[in-house]
C-alpha cells in the first residue's frame, strides 16, 4: 500500500501530432480508489501504462509510496494490473495464469495455491481452474486477468476497463463484489473506465479526462453536481446534463436570463454578463413539473424507463430532457411547466464552457 | 412435455420448404478438398514408397516388372550393404550432426533477430529485411569458393563446422522472416503482462513468447534441418575427407549399382522424415485453438 503522485506526465506517441496525455497532475492518497473517466482515446490506458512503467513519459514525474518510479522496469514497482485486453497467458492454464506473479515472486507452491483458490472463489472461476484461457468465454477471461492481478498484494492496483466484456447482470453483481473486495485489500487503485455509472459508483474520487487534459477531478458526487464545464457536465449522467443558451437581461434590477421570450432569474452575480449570452446547464432529474412559474415547454416525446420516464420537451427551439415519475403521462404536443430550482441550476459561460462560480 | 405457444386462432404461416440445396454444395466442395488432398498426397508419397520399397527388396526383385505392390521377397542386404560402404555412417554421422547444429545456431542467431523485426519499429527496417534475403540471391558456389578459402586459412577446413557455418548462413534469412512473423503474432502485451508481474524483459520472453512461437520455431527448424540434409554444393566445396551423406553418396553413386543406389535414396530421405514427424507435435498448436 502507498500512494501514488503523478506530476505534469506528458506524452506523445511517436508519429503523433497530439499529446496522448498533457501535462496531467494526479495525487491519490494511500488506499484511495481513483477511477479515471473519460471517453474512448482521451489517454486513459496510456496514462496507467505511465503508471505501470510500459510506457515511458516525455515528461514528469511518477512518486509511489515517496519513490521516484518515472523511469523504473514494471517488475521493480510493486504493482499489479488488469489489462484492457485481459492479457491472459493462452500458454497457462487458469489457475497458473492466476499464481503467475506469485511464483515469479517465489512464493512457495502451496501459498500459491492457497491463494489461488482463495481468488477463485472470489471470481467463481473454481470450476475453470484447470482449463486454458482459450476454453473460456471473454467474461471468464476478464474475471482470470482480474484474480491474476488481486492475488498479488500489490501497492497499487491498476484496472483497465475490468468489467467491460461481462453482461449487464453479472456486471452490476461484479461491480459491488469489487467495491466491497477493494475495500477489503485496502488497495490503492487506479481504475480506468470509460462507462459513467461505474466511475460514480466505484470511485472515491472520480477523474474525467478528455483529449489527453484532466479536465476536473473530485468525489462522485461533486463531479455529477457541479461539473467543472459543459463536457463532464454532457459526458457526466444517463441522459446527460441539459445546456440551453440565453441572454442576460435586467428586468425591475433583477438580471435574467432570457431564452426568447422565456426567462428565468440569473444569480446577482452574474449581473456581470448583462447583454451577454450565457449558458445554463441543469440536470434532468432536478426538473421539476409544476402547475407554474419556471418555464414553458412543449412536450415532444415521452419515453417509460421502467424506473422513471424521460420527457424531451422544446423551450422556444431548444431541448430539455427531463426526468418524470414513471406514472406521468401526458400526450405529445402538451405544454408543461418546468420549475428549474435556482440550487441545481449551473452557469457556464458560453466562449469556453467553463462553469462559473456564483456563490 | 412442450408447451405450443403458436397462437390457436391464427394458424401458422406456411412455411416454405427447407432449401438443402446450399447443405449439398458445400459438402460436395468439401468432398473435392479431399479428394485434392488424396491426390497432392499420393504425388508426394508415391516416390518415397516406391524408393521404400526398392530399397528393402531382393535383387532379383528389383528387376521384375510389373512390381508387386509388396515385394515378394524382404532383403535388407542392399541396404546393410550400403550402410556397410566405407564412409557411409560417417558421413550419415556428419550430415545429422550438420543440420542439427545449423537448427541450433540459426535459431539463436535468426530468432533475437526476427524478434526485433517484430516487436521494433528502427530506421531501415525494409531495407534490412531486404538485405538479408540478399544472401539466397547468390549462387552459393559464388559464395562457398571464398568461403572455402577462409576456411583454410582459418583451419576449419574440411570439418562439420565449416558445413554448420555454411548451412547456417543459407538458412538465417528464412528463419529471421519465418520467427519474425510468429513473433508478431504473439500479441505484445501478453509480454507486458509477464513484466508487470514480475518477469524481466528476458524472462517474459521465455516464459510467454517462446512457448506461444513454439509452431513457427518449429516449422523454422524443419525448414533448415532439410535445407542442411539435401544441400549439396556449399558442402562438397568446403569439405573433402568428412563428407556430409549427399556429398558421399554422391561421389560414390557413379560406380555403384542399382540396388545401391536405392538404398543410398532411402537412407537420405529416411533421417528428415524423422525429423519433420519429431517436430510435427510442436506444429500443431499445444493449446487447442490458435493464438490467443
Ligand atoms: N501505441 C500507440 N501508438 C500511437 N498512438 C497511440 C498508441 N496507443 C494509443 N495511441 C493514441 O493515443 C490516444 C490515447 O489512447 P489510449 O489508448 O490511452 O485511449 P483510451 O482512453 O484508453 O481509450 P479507450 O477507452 O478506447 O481504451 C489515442 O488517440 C490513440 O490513438
Ligand atoms: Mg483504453
Amino acid at each position: 500500500m502507498a500512494e501514488l503522485i503523478l506530476r505534469d506526465l506528458a506524452k506523445t506517441y511517436p508519429g503523433a501530432s497530439t499529446r496522448a496525455t498533457d501535462d496531467v497532475s494526479l495525487d491519490v492518497a494511500d488506499g484511495e480508489f481513483m477511477v479515471l473517466l473519460g471517453p474512448s482515446g482521451c489517454g486513459k490506458t496510456t496514462l496507467l501504462r505511465m503508471v505501470a512503467g510500459l510506457e515511458l513519459p516525455d515528461a514528469g514525474q511518477i512518486v509511489i509510496g515517496g519513490k521516484d518510479v518515472t523511469y523504473l522496469e514494471p517488475r521493480r514497482r510493486n504493482l499489479s494490473m488488469v489489462f484492457q485486453s485481459y492479457a491472459v497467458f493462452p500458454n497457462k492454464k487458469v489457475a497458473d495464469n492466476i499464481g503467475f506473479g506469485l511464483r515469479m515472486r517465489g512464493v512457495p507452491a502451496d501459498g500459491v495455491r492457497r491463494k489461488v483458490e482463495w481468488a477463485a472463489d472470489l471470481l467463481q472461476l473454481r470450476p475453470y481452474l484447470d482449463r486454458y484461457p482459450s476454453r473460456l468465454s471473454g467474461g471468464q477471461r476478464q474475471r482470470v486477468a482480474v484474480a491474476r492481478a488481486i492475488v498479488m498484494d500489490a501497492d497499487i492496483l491498476l484496472m483497465d476497463e475490468p468489467l467491460s466484456n461481462l453482461d449487464a447482470l453479472l456486471r452490476l453483481n461484479f461491480r459491488a463484489e469489487l467495491k466491497k473486495l477493494v475495500a477489503e485489500l485496502g488497495t490503492t487503485t487506479l481504475y480506468v473506465t470509460h462507462d459513467q455509472v461505474e466511475a460514480l459508483s466505484l470511485g472515491d474520487r472520480v477523474a474525467v479526462l478528455r483529449d489527453g487534459v484532466l479536465v476536473q477531478c473530485g468525489p462522485p458526487g461533486a463531479v455529477y453536481d457541479e461539473p467543472a464545464d459543459e463536457f463532464v457536465g454532457g459526458f457526466l449522467g444517463s441522459p446527460p446534463m441539459n445546456f440551453l443558451t440565453g441572454t442576460v437581461c435586467t428586468d425591475e434590477g433583477r438580471p435574467r436570463v432570457d431564452f426568447g421570450g422565456q426567462s428565468v432569474p440569473v444569480p446577482a452575480a452574474l449581473s456581470s454578463y448583462h447583454g451577454k449570452r450565457l449558458r445554463l446547464g441543469i440536470r434532468p432529474e432536478a426538473i421539476q413539473l409544476g402547475d407554474g412559474g419556471g418555464l414553458r415547454g412543449e412536450l415532444q416525446v415521452l419515453e417509460p424507463l421502467g424506473a422513471s420516464a424521460l420527457l424531451t420537451t422544446d423551450v422556444c427551439g431548444q431541448t430539455i430532457k427531463v426526468q418524470a415519475p414513471a406514472t406521468f403521462r401526458a400526450e405529445p404536443g402538451r405544454r408543461l411547466a418546468l420549475r428549474l430550482p435556482v440550487d441545481q441550476c449551473r452557469w457556464y459561460d458560453p466562449e469556453t464552457s467553463l462553469l462559473l462560480e456564483v456563490r | 412435455m412442450t408447451i405450443d405457444v403458436r397462437d390457436p386462432v391464427r394458424p401458422a404461416p406456411m412455411l416454405p420448404p427447407v432449401d438443402v440445396a446450399p447443405l449439398r454444395r458445400a459438402r460436395l466442395r468439401a468432398t473435392g478438398v479431399q479428394a485434392a488432398c488424396v491426390a497432392v498426397s499420393l504425388f508426394m508419397a508415391l516416390p518415397i514408397v516406391l524408393i521404400g520399397l526398392a530399397a528393402v527388396s531382393s535383387r532379383a526383385a528389383l528387376a521384375e516388372f510389373p512390381k508387386p505392390l509388396v515385394p515378394s521377397e524382404f532383403a535388407l542386404d542392399s541396404l546393410l550393404s550400403f550402410l556397410r560402404a566405407t564412409g557411409t555412417l560417417p558421413a550419415l554421422g556428419n550430415s545429422v550432426l550438420a543440420g542439427l547444429y545449423a537448427v541450433f545456431w540459426s535459431l539463436v542467431v535468426g530468432a533475437p533477430a526476427g524478434y526485433a523485426l517484430a516487436r521494433h519499429a528502427f530506421r531501415g527496417k525494409d531495407a534490412y529485411q531486404m538485405f538479408i534475403l540478399l544472401v539466397r540471391a547468390l549462387p552459393i558456389v559464388v559464395l562457398s569458393v571464398p568461403l572455402a578459402t577462409m576456411f583454410l586459412r582459418l583451419d576449419v577446413y574440411d570439418t562439420v563446422l565449416a558445413v554448420t557455418l555454411v548451412h547456417t548462413a543459407l538458412a538465417l534469412p528464412t528463419t529471421v522472416l519465418i520467427t519474425a512473423s510468429i513473433f508478431v503474432s504473439v500479441p505484445a502485451d501478453l509480454e507486458e503482462a509477464a513484466q508487470v508481474f514480475g518477469c524481466t524483459r528476458w524472462q517474459a520472453a521465455r516464459r510467454v513468447v517462446v512457448p506461444l512461437a513454439l509452431p513457427g520455431l518449429a516449422a523454422s527448424s524443419i525448414f533448415t534441418f532439410v535445407l542442411s540434409w539435401n544441400e549439396l554444393l556449399g558442402a562438397t566445396v568446403v569439405t573433402l575427407g568428412h563428407r556430409t551423406l549427399p556429398a558421399q553418396v554422391l561421389t560414390s553413386l557413379a560406380e555403384a549399382s542399382v540396388a545401391y543406389r536405392f538404398a543410398g535414396g532411402f537412407a537420405l530421405i529416411l533421417p528428415a522424415l524423422l525429423f519433420i514427424f519429431v517436430m510435427r507435435r510442436y506444429l500443431l498448436n499445444l493449446w487447442g485453438t490458435t493464438l490467443r
